[in-house]
């Protein structure tokens, strides 16, 4: 081990006497690279990206195609313009472009997804040093700046899945359809019960992806699935999601109800939205999240708080996008308050 | 320095907005437009200058212990002053910006020249100092007014120019925000082309 670490470059070390050479510690290489994470987590999206271009047709995959060239372009430009190395190829950009046309509904305008990426990648990443170190997820200020300059488009834009099919493309602009948060907070269960029949369909639909959403809230399964994926690969962890998950599934239970403490329905919230995709995709993120396990139990339970707070009593249907960014900005506080115990307590001062 | 020199400063080299970086509340709070800017960036003229001057005035007078009381008073006496007389002539006009009109008596920048400049000079720099500073604010306002008129609304001096709003966010405090720090790195890079960019004493509020 150490042996890529601590040589110098230059590769005289088999000709020249051996030298022993300090290096700083860690010296242990998992074998790991970003662009491995990366691509596996690309990987882990692709069940739920096909799952939605056959929901939405074309025009899913025009957007997602957008979304990706144009934070990648966007990203070399500037790792050209401040004369950084380019390392486009990490595919980090990629992620945040993905990630972006999913949290976007689907039959926006394609002319803003290039501006949402120039202020998620240049602005937010870019600008303050690269990948590494953003405060803010890039994609979701991509997607907060998209609904302060495009309100109306950003939450009329959503269409019923496989309209496309039984209308022709192209019809599918004229119709906009209702999110089931949208109804959820415009008409209560009632109005939700009354557009998807019985309980058990809504659950269906939500779990299936049948309902009018972006393409990070539509097959709430397969999502789940590719967040799994990586539990299992060991690229996340568990404490964020599950904190996440947990806090809006009680806080639903217990206020979400109409009729009193304790009548909320927690599955309904838990397949709605993005809370899935944010719980595995977001609230995990290197960069923007705690690091230590204790630092990211408490940025979950703290998303969680807010989602929940913003989908109940909240002016938007939808908070999960909203809930992480403000945790983003607390991440440094959590790194302080959790950081772990030095070995050795520093030398006090003589008194 | 000279009169000329002194107005240069404060537009430019120890610009309040982009270089002290002071009073840079109402610099997002009224910047949507270029003509909000410009009014306020009036008023701030007037009160800087006759506060200067005032200051420069009674500096063998006052006591150092008291000094910011004093100066306060003298402020908020030229507030009241700018106060009064746009509201009675430009009665228009003052209704778009009469609350900034009156919190120019906490405006960090007014306070700090008394304090940094006209209580240790005589009448002349002062007030050439103040209107320099004055100018400068003017200028660091109708800047941002500029751009986030033209990118949130689509107009310049209420001339629509685009004919579309092609970026809300830039008429929310947000874009605000976004503009001044923009404005500031491009500011300050071509102050550095220019030679004038060596850092000024800096401020906070």
């Amino acid at each position: 081990m150490a042996e890529s670490n601590t040589r110098s470059p230059g590769g005289e070390q088999k000709t020249a006497p051996p030298v022993l050479t300090v290096g700083i510690s860690p010296h242990i290489h998992s074998g790991r690279t970003t662009a491995g994470i990366m691509w596996t987590v690309v990987l882990s999206l692709a069940p739920a990206l096909a799952a939605n271009i056959f929901f939405f047709g074309t025009r899913a995959a025009a957007l997602l195609l957008v979304s990706v060239l144009s934070c990648v372009c966007i990203e070399a430009v500037c790792q050209k313009l401040f004369r950084r190395p380019i390392r486009v190829r990490d595919g980090s950009a990629v992620i945040t472009g993905i990630l972006l046309a999913m949290i976007t509904p689907p039959s926006v305008p394609l002319y803003i997804m290039p501006l949402a990426a120039l202020m998620a990648i240049f602005v937010v990443k870019e600008l303050v040093g690269g990948l590494g170190f953003n405060v803010f997820n890039p994609a979701l200020v991509g997607r907060a700046f998209l609904m302060a300059c495009f309100p109306v488009a950003m939450t009329t834009a959503y269409v019923d899945p496989l309209s496309w099919l039984e209308a022709g493309s192209g019809a599918a602009d004229a119709v906009s359809a209702a999110t089931p948060l949208t109804l959820l907070k415009h008409g209560g269960m009632d109005a939700v019960l009354q557009h998807y029949g019985s309980g058990l369909r809504i659950y269906s639909s939500l779990a299936l992806g049948l309902h009018p959403g972006s393409m990070g809230e539509t097959p709430a399964l397969l999502i789940a699935l590719g967040g799994i994926f990586l539990l299992f690969r060991g690229i996340i962890t568990w404490h964020a999601p599950a904190a996440m998950l947990v806090t809006v599934a009680v806080l639903t239970w217990i206020f979400g109800g109409e009729s009193g403490l304790g009548s909320g329905d927690p599955l309904f919230h838990l397949l709605n939205g993005g809370l899935i995709l944010g719980a595995f995709y977001m609230a995990t993120d290197y960069v923007t999240s705690p690091s230590t396990p204790k630092g990211k139990l408490a940025f979950g339970l703290g998303v969680g708080l807010l989602t929940a707070l913003i989908r109940l009593k909240g002016g938007y249907p939808e908070g999960v996008a909203y809930a992480i960014l403000l945790m983003n900005a607390l991440t440094p506080c959590f790194e302080r308050w959790f950081a772990p115990k030095r070995f050795a307590e520093p030398l006090k001062a003589k008194a | 320095m000279s009169g000329f020199q002194l107005i240069v400063r404060g537009l430019l080299a120890e610009n309040p907005v982009f270089r002290l970086a002071l009073s840079m509340c109402p610099a997002v709070a009224v910047t949507t437009n270029v003509k909000n800017g410009f009014l306020l960036g009036c008023a701030v003229v007037f009160v800087q200058v006759m506060s200067n001057l005032t200051a420069s005035a009674l500096r063998q007078f006052v006591h150092q212990r008291v000094r910011v009381v004093i100066y306060t008073i003298i402020i908020a006496t030229w507030v009241s002053a700018i106060d009064m007389i746009m509201g009675a002539y430009l009665p228009d006009l003052y209704d778009q910006v009469s609350l900034y009109i009156k919190l120019i008596v906490v405006f960090a920048i007014i306070i700090s020249r008394m304090e940094l400049f006209a209580s240790k000079n005589p009448l002349i720099p002062s007030l050439f100092d103040g209107l320099g500073m004055g100018l400068g604010f003017m200028f660091g306002l109708m800047m941002i007014g500029a751009v986030r008129e033209l990118l949130g609304s689509g107009q310049l001096l209420g001339f629509d120019l685009l004919g579309t709003k092609p970026l809300l966010i830039m008429i929310l405090p947000a874009g605000g925000f976004f503009v001044i720090g923009f404005l500031m790195a491009i500011f300050n890079t071509v102050l550095k082309k220019l030679g004038l960019g060596a850092p000024p004493a800096g401020g906070h509020h």
